[in-house]
């Protein structure tokens, strides 16, 4: 179980917060202009990067407020949390890179479980 | 008479004899026994059967890393406990145990008959036999299970109570062997808040196998330093000491779980009904010491399995800490020199060691005088080619190694009755890998140790490779002054100590991960996992049929997949990877260690979540007028809601039945209070209202209602439900009873995300209102009797408005809306008052005959009208249009969907849409889920095209027929054609696509 550090709450276990996908996406204004792709990419089309990426997180069983994270997916490490409305920081991944773009540890990849 | 049992030695306690039965007989041993050291004291070795091949399995082990010692623990059906490992169960009076995987008895196996058939039981059997049809796979799928299998599972409800608990630390220590030991004392020193867990009952570790007269440490014997280092940890407030508690799992963030055994070592009499019988605890700890030790390696070769074979350590631990003998003449066979000492301790208790076979070509010259001095006859550079003894071991075969990967010489034939054996030791890495942790191989060992940390952990001592007690120790120490300074209590200083040990030699062992046996490589029975049966040739026959990668032989040979996760198995089976790849140990690399670290309950697991306690419930202010009157309940989100009052001599469907036509013939009450409600407050809450509904809500004055649909971004329908406007700024908003909390969350996230110029503030009243919602010919004459000077004659008050009034006093707003069809009321008050609305509704309804009635007749009622339950009748794949309700689709402004909704996909002609079924025969009620089909016979195609499915299904008895809502394809174009119901094993059913307002077309309610 991660350990989520809220903005304006601090640091608490991953059972008081809901997860809200990716960070960044405005709901478009002029959706009337749009075409079906468009929009579907919009509605239906997510990045779901092996590494560094920006996330949302909603502090539900806390304050109940929205807000974002910078979050390495291959080590489930988070990089930086920010409020609604600021941009993102500038972070990124500490650690080696292997051949597959992971860190040697603290990563999931099989590959890497010895140290060679 | 416990033959075994030596006159003196060993950590139990001689003046509680404990009797205990195996198998029906009875056996007498000491408190403080395992079930393992006990039998071995009785001379019993053989326990169990192999999983496979049912071969004769004894004890290898004297902890949870022993591979196939298993037996099912208790008798009572509702309470044993299969697949325990005897090197674990504690013995109390009258403690029964039974082996298992074996019929009729341990010693006749009927299923033993698979050993003989060995040959044709190789890797990859299930694989290679059900390649072909499905129906092979059916038919023999049930037998093999049934002939290979481990315990019975307990049957019926768990009669333990079971806890949970959660706890911060600054350290954790896990393992409280000598290492542990000092690295709490050290943390612990520091006033830092320290959890210690030990998987066995005592402190020590390994120390408890030791010697007692050979080492000291602090002058004391290693037992008395060990108990004065628990009388410290015991004396300080900082500290908490979890014997029988294991380190199973290490997650994220350094969250660790425990398991502790309460009370399953305690005699039934002796249990404290009011304790658990196990605790999970869940810690996060800010450092981490991993002092879980080391698991000293069988050695794989021809006739390795036999009852009688066991780890050198395994034999030392039965000496000391039970002092128990595992036999009277051993050959101890080994690669290194730590199995030397063993020899020698056995030698000294009275076991006659009648060899030392040792692989290596030159065993050192001091331990060779030892053995000389000792009269112990030494094998060097030799290997043991075969053993036999059907129950137990009685020969073994030795022969020399030529040095090329294969034997010479003449055999030499050793009668004895145990062989000892040691492969080398294998630091316990399991918890330091879950922590994502990297392990490196270290030729030394040779064996795979903790590399560079991921999380806040460290390990130490054997767990870190180290073999020595002096270097156990120090990094013990070590490593609790890094842990208490890192977690805050800097300047910590590791703890001092002294120790004396005769010289040990250095543990100096080799890899032999294979021996030779001088037989083909397919003729050789060399076990490398003896819990499920995998031979080294099983491991090459992988090799050869082309796995290359660790985790693909494992799968396919199920090596070190059985209970004891492989413990005893997994470097021997990397090696023999290894060789047969000529690859090195790094390269092949190691599986993945997952939790747990071994097996643990789920009533562990589950804690105090079972029974009434299995999930939070939630219940409305009248709950218990609606259990004192015939409620059935069930369970709607969190709620217990009313399905239906039962009166007496009535079921389930007579009641329904009575309460759906009271509804619509005279009146009748709904406890409605877990709709959801959310009020809705500020300058933009109206435009905000807009943007969420698919509707129009621009111009709903105050004092009106309206129903809304919500709609994800997709077009799909996602809630609806009836909201009032208060006031220009002021709404109160009702959601489906399970959807309350996603729609409230699903508001938020819009106002915090998209619309942050928007000033609207939400509240969750759910839970500050009752509501009674009176509907029925005579819901006006109800009402005017329960609300004061309130006039609710709908040329008064009209549908879809709503007004504040009092109901007897209690303060009330009372909105005319209708999920019935019928004239009807809902009348809000504080839910402190709903229970003394309820009864004056009951009391005014009286003379009318009033019923209540509970969510069943309330389904039945909205279906009767067509009204749709989010949920059930819609399952996010239906739109506005879908649903055929005009007017939903607002084309004024934009909201949440409303893109979607001229979507290529969601204008197609053929979606699937909400129509009403009237079966040909009005007695047959259609099943919900049930397929609709084109054609009146069932076509031959599998699966049956279908048209779309049955939603609600009820027998109606306002309309005196059955009736159906379904989702078919272009339903709006098939009203009045005829589709077909498809059932099993009948021809399918036949009915008219109608409109979904029953009531309005079948008409004529009495």
């Amino acid at each position: 179980m991660l350990l989520i550090t809220c903005p304006h709450c601090g640091t608490r276990d991953q059972s008081e917060f809901t997860y809200g996908g990716e960070a960044h996406i405005s709901r478009p204004a002029n959706s009337e202009t749009m075409t079906d792709a468009q929009w579907a990419e919009f509605v239906f089309m997510r990045n779901n990067p092996k590494g560094v990426w920006a996330e949302r997180w909603m502090h539900a069983s806390g304050c109940r407020k929205w807000f974002n994270a910078v979050r390495d997916t291959s080590t489930d490490r988070f990089l930086a949390v920010y409020k609604i409305g600021e941009p993102r920081p500038n972070v990124t991944a500490a650690g080696l890179a292997t051949p597959s773009g992971e860190p040697v540890i603290g990563s999931g990849n099989d590959a890497a479980k010895v140290m060679r | 008479m416990q033959r075994f049992r030596l006159h003196q030695g060993g950590l139990i306690d001689r003046s509680r004899p404990v009797h205990f039965t195996f198998d029906g007989r009875s056996y007498e041993g000491y408190t403080g026994d395992t079930l393992a050291s006990a039998l071995l004291a009785n001379g019993v070795h053989m326990i169990a059967r192999s999983f496979k091949y049912h071969r004769p399995r004894g004890i290898l082990g004297a902890g949870s890393e022993d591979p196939a010692g298993l037996v099912q623990v208790g008798a009572n059906a509702n309470e044993t406990d299969p697949n325990m490992r005897a090197t674990e169960v504690e013995i109390f009076d009258g403690l029964e145990t039974f082996s298992q995987n074996c019929w009729p008895s341990l010693s006749f196996d009927i299923g033993a008959v698979n050993d003989l058939v060995w040959r044709w039981l190789p890797a990859g059997f299930y694989y290679k036999t059900f390649m072909g049809p499905p129906a092979n796979w059916m038919f023999f799928e049930p037998l093999i299970r049934r002939a290979a299998g481990l315990g019975k599972a307990p049957e019926g409800k768990d009669p333990d109570r079971y806890e949970s608990q959660n706890r911060h630390c600054d350290v954790l220590v896990a393992g409280g062997g000598p290492s542990g030991l000092m690295a709490a004392l050290t943390a612990a020193r520091s006033g830092a808040r320290v959890i210690l867990s030990e998987e066995t009952p005592l402190l020590g570790g390994r120390l408890n196998a030791l010697d007692p007269s050979e080492t000291s440490i602090n002058g004391k014997t290693p037992r008395e330093w060990v108990a004065a280092c628990e009388a410290e940890l015991a004396k300080l407030p900082n500290v908490t000491v979890l014997t029988r508690t294991c380190a199973f799992g290490y997650y994220a963030d350094n969250f660790v779980a425990l398991a502790q055994i309460e009370q399953d070592h305690l005699a039934p009499a002796a249990r404290d009904a009011a304790r658990p019988r196990q605790r999970l605890w869940r810690i996060r700890a800010k450092e981490v010491v991993l002092a879980t030790g080391a698991t000293e390696r069988p050695l794989v070769f021809h006739g390795n399995d036999r009852p009688g074979i066991m780890l050198a350590s395994a034999a030392e631990t039965y000496l000391h800490r039970y002092g128990v003998k595992a036999g009277n003449r051993a050959v101890v066979f080994t690669n290194n020199n730590g199995a030397w000492g063993s020899a020698f301790a056995l030698a000294k208790a009275g076991v006659q060691i009648v060899a030392i076979v040792d692989a290596r070509p030159a065993p050192e010259e001091a331990l060779m005088r030892q053995a000389a001095s000792l009269g112990i006859p030494v094998h060097p550079h030799a290997t043991i080619v075969d053993t036999r003894g059907q129950f137990r071991v009685k020969t073994a075969v030795v022969r020399r190694l030529d040095g090329h990967r294969g034997v010479s010489g003449e055999a030499t034939v050793i009668n004895c009755d145990l062989i000892a054996v040691s492969g080398g030791w294998s630091p316990n890495a399991a918890l330091f890998s879950q922590s994502r942790g990297k392990l490196r191989f270290d030729a030394g060992l040779p064996g795979f140790r903790p590399g560079p940390s991921w999380q806040a952990e460290r390990s130490a001592g054997a767990a870190n490779g180290a073999m020595k007690l002096a270097d156990c120790l120090a990094e013990g120490a070590a490593a609790g002054a890094d842990a208490a300074t890192k977690s805050g209590f800097a300047g910590t200083n590791p703890a001092a100590y002294t120790l004396q040990q005769p010289d040990a030699p250095s543990y100096n062992g080799i890899a032999t991960w294979q021996l030779p046996s001088g037989r083909s490589a397919s003729s050789t029975r060399a076990f490398v996992d003896l819990q499920n049966d995998v031979q080294a040739k099983d491991l090459k026959l992988a090799v050869q049929e082309g796995y290359a990668s660790v985790e693909h032989a494992k799968r396919y040979t199920t090596t070190g997949m059985g209970t004891d996760q492989g413990k005893t198995v997994g470097i021997n089976a990397f090696g023999i990877l290894a060789d047969e790849l000529g690859k090195s140990m790094q390269e092949v690399g190691v599986t993945t260690y997952r939790q747990p670290f071994k097996p643990i309950t789920f009533g562990a697991l589950a804690g105090q979540h079972g029974g009434a306690l299995y999930a939070p419930r939630r219940t409305t202010p009248m709950h218990d007028w609606h259990e004192s009157h015939g409620a059935v309940f069930e369970p709607v989100g969190e709620w217990l809601r009313a399905q239906v009052y039962t009166r007496p001599g009535e079921t389930f469907a007579s009641a329904l039945q009575r309460e759906a036509r009271t509804a619509r013939t005279s009146v009748g009450v709904l406890d409605a209070s877990t709709l959801g409600k959310i009020d809705i407050r500020g300058k933009d809450a109206r435009e905000f209202l807009n943007r969420v509904y698919s509707n129009a809500w621009l111009k709903l004055a105050p004092g009106r209602c309206r129903y809304g649909l919500m709609l994800k971004e997709d077009g799909m329908v996602f809630d609806d439900g009836v909201t009032a406007c208060l006031a220009e700024d002021h709404f109160h908003m009702t959601t489906t009873t399970g959807g309350a909390a996603r729609v409230l969350n699903w508001l938020e996230e819009y106002l915090q995300t998209e619309w942050t110029d928007l000033e609207v503030y939400l509240t969750s009243v759910t839970e500050q209102w009752a509501v009674a919602a009176i509907g029925g010919p005579k819901a006006a004459e109800v009402v005017a009797a329960v609300a004061d000077k309130f006039n609710p004659n709908p040329g008064n008050f009209p549908f879809m408005s709503f007004r504040e009034a009092t109901a007897g006093g209690i303060p009330a707003r009372i909105f005319r809306i209708s999920f019935t069809g019928e004239l009807s009321y809902e009348i809000n008050v504080p839910a402190s008052y709903g229970l003394a609305l309820w009864e004056r509704v009951m009391a005014a309804g009286d003379k009318y005959k009033i019923t209540a009635y509970g969510t069943e007749a309330m389904h039945l009622l909205r279906a009767e009208k067509g009204f749709i339950i989010v949920g059930q009748d819609t399952d996010g794949t239906v739109a506005p249009d879908d649903l055929r309700m005009p007017g939903m689709a607002k084309t004024s402004a934009d909201f949440i969907g409303r893109r979607s909704l001229t979507r290529a996909d969601t204008v197609r002609k053929d979606r699937k849409q909400l129509v009403g079924l009237l079966t040909e025969d009005p007695s047959v009620v259609l099943m919900e889920g049930a397929h609709i089909i084109a054609t009146a016979v069932e076509p031959v195609e599998r699966p049956a095209p279908a048209l779309g499915h049955v939603t609600s299904s009820y027998k109606s008895p306002n309309l005196n027929r059955s009736i159906a809502l379904a989702l078919v394809k272009g339903g709006g174009e098939l009203i009045g054609k005829t589709v077909y119901v498809s059932r099993k094993g009948a021809d399918p059913i036949h009915a008219t696509v109608v409109e979904t307002d029953f009531m309005k077309q079948v008409g004529s309610h009495s």
